[in-house]
């Protein structure tokens, strides 16, 4: 990385700082960068930057670096740094938010984080339809945008043929009301 | 007939889990003179103390030797043990087989056993030739030498004079006061420094047991615990305090303006002046080198519109001799001069690049901007500052190793002053550890950040000039990356090192200094507030770096110290120091040199050559100064000086049978 300007930074990315704080709900001024959530992060080795450094970079708005960073995506909502956060910081809903933050942006995804967002819409996709998971419809959606066609096709058959995996998806009996709650959410980001 | 009592000590498991206690008391017993030898698990305790006493009764002993712990600890205790049972108190040696054998040589027990022994052995061969030793005593002058006006010297003269004894207060500066009131707020409760320090000021010019001397120095000390002799050297002040009113006129005709000390030569003073509106005494002194009339016998306006004539340019300085029975030291501290020692920020060169104590007289109200918060530059209000802290402290290659201990805080308050100051400004404070340890401190830190304060952890490696802003560069090591900032303004928390002259006082009082420079206390947990001569007491940030709290605590633990000593008609001394064999003694004065506590003086005494009357010089020890140390008597060439309770006929004994027992070993091998 080269030098980075933090006064040009700081002021310019305010508003993200301030915005990322507001959403999340979380006070990531408060972050004092004792590094527990690095700590036990079960994904941080697979990280390119590790938590701690994603809240030091929001802490000084380098709201570029983390919106395309690997980590944000990484990251499985385990919440082991959360629950043992000393400064009460959330950080799983940290990088829900900026996960959120990126998609609005329009960031274009590489690697990893591309497939896993990518499994993310798949899976939202079947919930709006259905109101449920439909797991078979869910795999070949994400396996067809993936371009990985028999991408675990061996477990997918052994969990059809001990019935785990139903070929025709099943509705929710509330699945309209669920799809609407897709709708309403849509129509909100949409305005902010 | 001599008869030893030996004592061996478990210490619990202290010394008994690794050193085999009762082997070390059967050994014993069979040593010469020893009449009896026992081992008990707490010695010190009071059932092993009445065992003493019995066994002393009983077997009729007149030396006893305890193997235990260190004698620092508990000599006194087991001196008062054999005192109670009716032997002279110095009739006792302790062995410490603990630090000396079962702490350090905890992996080899059967070792830790025989050099236990050994000690032992050395210690009955020493007792043996103990003699009794008495305490004597010294009157006590019941008046006290405060040194340094600031919030140390102050709270300690308060104290001790409200506990009604007379204090005799000497300040260099025309002021009291000190640091603390060239602050502007004091953290974490952001107090007003000058609306709880003035306050405390007049009350030590209105104190009746507290003489004031201002604009005085200390020039020499002499004497010993209870009378000591010191000698101030008053500086002349050219006005006739008794005849000054205070009322200005001087000051607001005086043409002549130079930088003021006090506001760190950022705001100006007049030759004639009172160093601020508060300044007690709130009379003025004229400063000699500025003045015209004195260098130049030109103006002369002051004294023309004095209307009470107290202008005198014939004053000189005046010697004063004062008698005490104890001092305190509280001299303070001065700032680490960074623009010798840090190329990177600039030399001083660039005048945006200021201390923390200059922000601290530019954010005060009667600082010489009125409270603003200025570029010196060109006066404009910075939007981006910088905080750079650890100049000088914990940096051994250009300045102190140790940590300065307010710079974290102080930073922390500037920071926040900035914010509060300028709407829309910036604070970045560049750190390597945040040190917040006393009541409060952390929350405060912790309040800063979330004002706003961005911390980045890291050094700054470089200031240069860009266009009219400074270009700081540095490193946050919590990214792993190089950082630079465009700042308006860069503060420098500097390291504080011992007041400038401190290390003449110390040695004009005859005490010492660590390696900082800073005063040595008698014992850094037990003996925080004593020097290690008799009688003399330390206060504040001399004693090493420290904020107002603690330093105001220091104060007053030195006052109850003096007061405690005040307290007694008469003070007893120790009697183990060194004593003169004034017929062996040939007055060669070779002790005098190497005495750190000033306790050897010449003595002429009559003596006899070829059958006619002559004189003869010889050592003579002041028995209040000396503290035991035994430099002399090593030092002595023709071996006339002995250290009552360590005589060379002891040390030698001990060393004689250490030295027989392990030739015996060697025949026997």
């Amino acid at each position: 990385m080269p030098a980075i300007n933090l006064t040009s930074n700081v002021k310019d990315n305010l508003d993200f700082i301030m915005h990322v704080s507001k959403e999340s709900g979380q006070p990531v001024q408060h972050c004092y960068q004792c590094g527990k959530c690095t700590a036990g992060c079960p994904v941080a080795f697979a990280m390119d930057y590790p938590p701690n450094r994603i809240i030091r970079m929001v802490q000084l708005g380098l709201k570029e670096h983390v919106l395309k960073s690997q980590a944000i995506w990484l990251c499985a909502y385990c919440s082991t740094c959360t629950s043992r956060c000393p400064r009460n910081v959330n950080l799983a809903r940290v990088m829900d938010c900026l996960r959120g933050m990126a998609r609005r942006e329009g960031i274009q995804l590489e690697g990893r984080a591309k497939k896993i967002a990518l499994f993310y819409d798949c899976f939202l996709d079947t919930v709006k339809r259905n109101g449920k998971l439909y797991e078979l419809g869910m795999m070949l959606n994400y396996n067809l945008k993936t371009g990985h066609f028999f991408k675990d096709a061996g477990t997918g058959l052994a969990m059809f043929t001990k019935g785990k995996i139903k070929l025709i998806p099943t509705k929710n009996e509330n699945y309209k009301d669920l799809a609407q709650i897709f709708e309403r959410i849509e129509e909100m980001e949409e305005k902010c | 007939m001599i008869r030893v009592g030996v004592f061996v000590c478990w210490c619990g498991s202290n010394i008994g889990g690794i050193v085999d206690v009762p082997r070390v008391a059967k050994e014993a017993a069979r040593f010469p003179y020893v009449a009896h030898s026992m081992d008990y698990k707490y010695t010190c305790s009071e059932p092993g103390q009445k065992m003493i006493i019995e066994a002393i009764k009983k077997y009729k002993l007149n030396r006893v030797v305890i193997a235990s712990c260190s004698p620092r600890l508990h000599e006194p205790t087991f001196r008062k043990t054999i005192a109670r049972a009716g032997l002279n108190p110095y009739l006792l040696e302790m062995v410490n087989i603990r630090e000396q054998c079962s702490w350090v040589h905890a992996k080899e027990p059967d070792q830790a056993t025989a050099k236990a022994i050994d000690l032992v052995r050395m210690a009955v061969a020493k007792a043996i030739h103990l003699k009794p030793l008495y305490e004597g005593s010294i009157p006590v002058t019941k008046k006290a030498l405060v040194i340094g006006g600031g919030i140390a010297g102050i709270q300690a003269a308060l104290d001790i004079a409200d506990a009604g004894y007379r204090v005799i207060l000497v300040e260099r500066e025309p002021t009291i006061g000190g640091k603390m009131v060239m602050l502007d707020k004091t953290f974490p409760t952001l107090d007003c420094s000058a609306c709880i320090s003035t306050p405390k000021m007049v009350a030590v010019a209105q104190h009746p047991n507290i003489e004031l001397l201002t604009y005085a120095e200390v020039t020499g000390v002499t004497g010993f615990i209870g009378n000591f002799s010191v000698t101030v050297r008053q500086k002349a002040r050219y006005v006739d305090h008794s005849k000054c009113t205070g009322c200005g006129t001087c000051w607001g005709k005086c043409p002549q303006k130079v930088p003021s000390e006090f506001d760190l030569n950022m705001g100006t003073r007049k030759a004639i002046y009172i160093p601020f509106p508060q300044a007690v005494p709130n009379k003025p002194c004229i400063d000699a080198a500025s003045c015209r009339r004195i260098t130049e016998q030109k103006c002369g306006v002051c004294a023309k519109v004095c209307p009470v004539g107290a202008i005198n340019y014939e004053d000189r300085d005046k010697i004063l001799q004062l008698e005490v029975g104890a001092i305190v030291i509280a001299t303070g501290y001065d700032l680490f001069d960074w623009t010798t020692a840090y190329g990177e920020y600039g030399y001083g060169k660039f005048p945006d690049v200021i201390t923390g104590l200059q922000f601290e007289r530019m954010v005060n109200a009667s600082g010489p901007t009125g409270g603003k918060i200025v570029r010196p530059s060109d006066g404009k209000e910075p939007k981006n500052v910088v905080f750079i802290k650890c100049v000088g402290s914990r940096d051994e290659a250009k300045g102190k190793a140790y940590c300065s201990r307010v710079c974290c805080l102080y930073t922390a308050k500037h920071a926040h002053q900035v914010l509060e100051k300028i709407p829309g400004s910036q604070a970045f404070v560049f750190y390597m550890d945040v040190r917040a340890p006393g009541k409060a401190y952390e929350e405060f830190y912790q309040r800063t950040v979330d004002e706003g304060a961005r911390y980045i952890r890291g050094r700054v490696s470089k200031i240069c000039r860009q266009g009219d802003k400074l270009l700081v560069k540095g490193a946050d090591t919590l990214l792993g990356t190089q950082v630079e900032i465009e700042a308006d303004l860069v503060v420098l928390a500097t390291a504080m090192i011992p007041s400038r002259n401190s290390r003449q006082l110390a040695q004009v009082v005859g005490f010492s200094t660590d390696k900082d420079g800073f005063f040595q206390e008698a014992h850094p947990k037990l003996r925080p507030v004593e020097a290690g001569t008799a009688g003399i007491f330390l206060a504040g940030s001399c004693q090493g770096p420290k904020d107002i709290p603690d330093t105001v605590a220091q104060g007053g633990a030195a006052a109850v110290k003096v007061c405690a000593l005040f307290a007694k008609q008469e003070i007893a001394t120790d009697p183990m120091i060194a004593e003169v064999n004034e017929a062996l003694c040939t007055g060669c004065l070779n002790c005098r040199e190497v005495c750190p506590y000033k306790a050897i003086k010449r003595k002429t005494i009559p003596d006899k050559a070829r059958g006619q009357a002559a004189e003869r010089t010889v050592a003579r020890v002041n028995s209040s100064l000396c503290q035991g140390c035994g430099c002399c008597a090593s030092s002595c060439r023709s071996g006339a000086i002995n250290l009552n309770g360590f005589t060379d006929e002891q040390i030698m004994s001990a060393v004689k049978a250490s030295l027989q027992h392990q030739r015996l070993l060697t025949n026997r091998q």
